[in-house]
Parts: structure tokens; C-alpha cells; sequence
């Protein structure tokens, strides 16, 4: 079970004086329950890349198997696919249209040829999953605050039971704790669910939290993948493309440079403090055995 | 005076239904009160619903109050006459560049604003090329704004408000849809406006590191103002600022684990070069 890119190439406008390759020569394996993260500046080519992944653009030339599967076949279900492959697009809530939340969330399966109690069904289970309380579920969904909306509009797509949730930056014009709340609610979908989870970000801290896999697209290719760590390990050739690295991996150089042996990559707050505190430790343990 | 004042301010948001009986009433502004001195670069945070684009709003009279009163460069916001005065002196810069792009040329979009009001055409590109230079966005001047960078749109957006010579700028979560190069940038040319030409800002964003190098930080919960001061006073606060569904710096936040754990940095630590030192002091 995966997706794979096959030398994926997209050009929007061809072959007019406005074209412009998106994607160049993309060639990605992406397997069943990772949770990945995708970073790169403004017009690297990001959400072009997840919108092929349901099908919703077409590559210029290139494969893309989903479960070893050609979905660009004549046979194959695309529609299908894209229930498979959920989409959680910028700014989701823009998107509401129903009259109440519930409303909204049954769209999906209902549209989908779901009978209506068993969309019902799946719409309860997914606002269940996104933590909305209750009382919101039959309220308009312009009452509902920002994060709020989103997790309705994330709800959306997971009534649509996908097995791959792909979010182009889900927390965007969020408060702090609606960003945490937003997040450890994919984080948990990843775990409890197995699902697989492709989030796109703007934030470094963000995806260093949370991500096992990183990828780094740069003018429309993928000029990093690996984990964290190792990415975030090129944090000047990052900065040279518009990027950058979470302060803590900053602050540890910075340390180690000041004669603090600070060891490891550190990518998260947590590793930053561990280190900092082991290499406390380690001084003062160190100057007490002098003492003796 | 200050160059903005507000006391006892109020915004409802009143819901009617169809017969224009009164349904429900949304107190976004609940009394707050606001002293901004000309050129000083103010912050404000709060979570999401907690009233900081109302209160943005009535700085550029978008809204009006329901009660209290707001003074803005001197000038009451109820008075009518005083509408495009203060529409002047206090320019907006909204969230998404894209909303407030009109021109396909950069410098027609800048020099709109100006246009509007009159200005004689000479004076305009006078005044579009010192707008477009003090973002450091003068070389895109005959480029089409759909073309540019999330960053670079927004910075076009504030020259276009430079433009009209304002004496304070007002930017609700300008960088929230910017990558972090863009937010550099944006934050740059804001700064720089405050510094190099006494430009009051008031910047409202939920990035925590943008606030840093705010003069004063207001803090919003439920429509009322429920903390100010220095960042330094307001980061060193970091449950109360939980408590509001907001954060700190990541350093900050670092620095405050450090310490409950035993390494004595001190409180309020804001940028990464503080808590090297600190560090470095007590290795």
C-alpha cells in the first residue's frame, strides 16, 4: 500500500508565454501510515504537488500509482480515489456552504451515493473524531469560531473515511492554542487510525513536532527528504531557499560554537532541553568529582 | 494627547431576525481602553473571536462605536466629518495580499490610494516611488502584482497605504499567509517604517515572535484588554498567556523549562542571542 510519483512533471499555461513548470521530475514513494510534512517558500510548487496525489490536477507527464494502481488508466475510478485521498485544502471553512454543520459534513457521503443514515453515521463518527462539541453540530457554521470552522471543514473530509489525509497548512490564521489543537488532532489520527498523513506547513517548529518524514520542495523539485534531523542538519542551504530551521537547531549550534557541548541536531523544544540540561549535568557532576 | 485614544470602548455585534426584533447580542469590545503615542510600535494579541480586528476596525473608523469613545490623531471617530481625516492618517493592511491588490501594475496599484483623493499626478509618483522605495519593492514597479511572492504583494499593500502619508499603520495578522521568508521580509519593511520614519504601527498577529520587537504588547480576551506592557514583561508570563490560549517565543518557552528545571536563567528571555549568553554566564 503506498503512493508512488513516477517522474512527475506539471506546466500550467503550456505552451503559452506564461508557462511555468511547476513540477520537475518528482519522483516520491509515499508508504502506508507515515506521517510526512512538506515545507518550501511561496510558489515552490507544495500545493501543486498534493493536488495530484487525488487526482484533481493531471501531470503533464509522469505516473502516479496509488496501491500499485496507474490512476491516470482509462478504467480507472478517480472519483473513487479522491474519497480515498482527502483533501483538507487552505482555509477548508471557506468552503462550508450548508445551512448547519451537521448538514455540511453529510455532504460528502451523501454526494458519494451514501444512503442517509449511513451518512449521518459517518458524519457523526468524524465531528466525534475532531472533538467539536455537540452543541455546534446544528448551529450555522459562520457562528462557529476559526478553529472551530476548521475542524468542521476537517471533519468534512473525514466523513469521507479516507485512508490518506493530506493538509495544505490546516493551521493558517489560527490562535496558538488553536494551532496546537488543530495539530494534535492529526497527530492522533496518525496514531490511533494508522492513517496516513501528508501535512504541508509554513512552520518549522511545526512540522520538527510532529513529522517522522520531511520533505523540501524548492522550485518545483524535492531538494530534501529525510527525517527532521537530517534535514533541518542543512540549515544554511535551507535559509539560501527561502526556509529556515526551528530556532532551538539555531540556539544549539550557537552553544556549541560558545564552547557549551550541547550535543545532537536538536529540532524540538524537548530534545533542545534535554540536551542543555544533560550537558549541565555533565559540568556539574564533572567539577564535584574535582572536588573530591 | 495620544495619537489614539480609547475609553470605555464598545463594539456589540446585534443579531436581528427577520421581523428586526433583536435575536442575540456579541459584545466583541468591552470597554477597552487604548493609549498609543505617535511612533511607538504596539502589538496586540489575543485568540481568535477575541475582539483585536474589531478594535482594528474602529481605528480606521471600518466600524463605529456603540459606547465609549475613540480618539484617533485627535479626532472623534462618531463624527462623521471626521471619517476620511482619520481614513488618512491611520492606512489598514489586511490579512491576504490578494484581497487588496486591484492594478496590474505595481505602481498603478500603489498610487491608487492617492489618486482617490486628489493629489495632483506629479505629487502621485513622487509618492508611489517613496512608497514602493520604503519597502525596498522599487524595482518592481512596472512588474504585475500576480507575479510576486506572498511577501512581496503585502509589501506593496503597505507602500500603497505609504502612499497616502499616513502617520500610523494598522496590520491584522499580516504575515499569516506568508512563508517564513515573507514574514521576514514584511516585518523588516514594518520596522523599519517605525524606525527610520516615526511611523506608528499597530501590528496584531498570533505569531509570538513578531511581537518581540513591539514598543508595548496589549493582550485581548473576551473583547477586554487583560494584559499590557513591554514584551519582556508580558513573555515573562507564560501560564497567564496559556491561560488566554496564547503562547510564547519558542526560546521563551525554552528558556521558562530550563528554569523549572533547575537552570537558573532569568525570566523573560526573548531572543535566541539572550539565552546563549545566559547560558554561556552560567556554564
Amino acid at each position: 500500500m503506498s503512493i508512488i510519483l513516477d517522474k512527475v512533471n506539471y506546466v500550467y499555461s503550456e505552451k503559452t508565454a506564461y508557462e511555468i513548470q511547476a513540477l520537475k521530475n518528482i519522483n516520491l514513494k509515499i508508504n502506508d501510515g507515515e506521517f510526512i510534512g512538506i515545507i518550501g517558500h511561496t510558489g515552490s510548487g507544495k500545493s501543486t504537488l498534493i493536488q495530484h496525489l487525488n487526482g484533481l490536477v493531471k501531470a503533464s507527464s509522469g505516473g502516479i500509482y496509488y496501491n500499485g494502481q496507474d490512476i491516470y488508466d482509462d478504467d480507472y475510478e478517480l472519483k473513487e480515489l479522491r474519497g480515498k485521498v482527502g483533501l483538507v485544502f487552505q482555509y477548508p471553512e471557506h468552503q462550508l456552504f450548508e445551512t448547519t454543520v451537521f448538514a455540511d459534513v453529510c455532504f460528502g457521503p451523501r454526494n458519494r451515493g451514501f444512503s442517509r443514515k449511513d451518512a449521518e453515521l459517518k458524519a457523526f463518527t468524524a465531528l466525534r473524531s475532531v472533538r467539536l462539541a455537540e452543541d455546534y453540530w446544528y448551529r450555522s457554521p459562520f457562528e462557529l469560531s476559526g478553529g472551530q470552522k476548521r475542524r468542521a471543514a476537517i471533519a468534512g473530509v473525514l466523513a469521507m473515511e479516507p485512508e490518506v489525509l493530506v493538509l495544505d497548512e490546516p493551521t493558517a490564521g489560527l490562535d496558538p492554542k488553536g494551532r496546537d489543537e488543530i495539530l494534535d488532532l492529526v497527530a492522533k489520527l496518525h496514531r490511533e487510525r494508522q492513517m496516513t498523513v501528508i501535512l504541508v506547513s509554513h512552520s518549522m517548529e511545526d512540522v520538527a513536532k510532529y513529522v517522522q518524514r520531511l520533505i523540501v520542495m524548492n522550485h518545483g523539485s524535492v531538494l530534501y527528504d529525510g527525517t527532521p534531523v537530517e534535514v533541518f542538519a542543512h540549515y544554511r542551504e535551507l535559509e539560501e531557499v527561502g526556509l529556515a530551521a526551528p530556532q532551538v537547531t539555531y540556539l544549539m549550534h550557537e552553544l556549541r560554537k560558545r564552547g557549551i557541548p550541547a550535543n545532537g541536531v536538536a529540532t524540538t523544544l524537548e530534545e533542545a532541553k534535554q540536551s542543555i540540561l544533560q550537558a549541565f549535568s555533565q559540568k556539574h557532576a564533572m567539577s564535584q568529582i574535582r572536588e573530591l | 494627547m495620544n495619537f489614539i485614544e480609547a475609553r470605555k470602548l464598545v463594539h456589540e455585534y446585534i443579531r436581528r431576525d427577520e421581523d428586526d426584533n433583536v435575536e442575540s447580542i456579541l459584545t466583541a469590545l468591552d470597554e477597552v481602553n487604548l493609549d498609543v503615542k505617535e511612533g511607538e510600535f504596539v502589538a496586540v494579541l489575543g485568540h481568535n473571536g477575541s475582539g483585536k480586528s474589531t478594535l482594528a476596525k474602529h481605528l480606521n473608523v471600518l466600524l463605529k462605536p456603540s459606547g465609549g469613545t475613540l480618539w484617533v490623531n485627535g479626532k472623534d471617530t462618531e463624527d462623521a466629518d471626521n471619517l476620511w481625516d482619520i481614513r488618512q492618517s491611520t492606512g489598514m493592511v489586511f490579512q491576504n495580499p490578494d484581497n487588496q491588490i486591484i492594478a496590474s501594475v505595481v505602481e498603478e496599484d500603489v498610487a491608487f490610494g492617492p489618486e482617490n483623493i486628489g493629489v495632483p499626478t506629479t505629487e502621485i509618483w513622487k509618492r508611489v516611488e517613496k512608497g514602493l522605495k520604503s519597502v525596498g519593492m522599487i524595482q518592481y514597479r512596472e512588474h504585475s502584482p500576480n507575479r510576486l511572492s506572498g511577501g512581496q504583494k503585502q509589501r506593496v499593500a503597505i507602500a500603497g497605504v505609504m502612499a497616502m502619508e499616513p502617520k500610523c499603520i494598522v496590520l491584522d495578522e499580516p504575515t499569516a499567509m506568508l512563508d517564513p521568508n515573507g514574514r521576514r521580509e514584511v516585518l523588516e519593511a514594518v520596522g523599519q517604517l517605525n524606525k527610520e520614519k516615526g511611523v506608528t504601527v499597530i501590528l496584531i498577529t498570533h505569531y509570538m515572535e513578531e511581537v518581540i520587537r513591539a514598543d508595548r504588547v496589549y493582550v485581548m480576551d473576551n473583547g477586554k484588554v487583560v494584559m499590557q506592557g513591554t514584551p519582556r514583561a508580558i513573555f515573562s508570563q507564560v501560564d497567564t498567556l496559556k491561560s488566554y490560549r496564547l503562547d510564547v517565543p519558542q526560546i521563551t518557552l525554552l528558556a521558562y523549562e530550563l528554569r523549572n528545571a533547575g537552570v537558573p536563567v532569568p525570566e523573560g528571555i526573548l531572543t535566541r542571542q539572550e539565552l546563549v549568553e545566559a547560558l554561556c554566564r552560567l556554564y
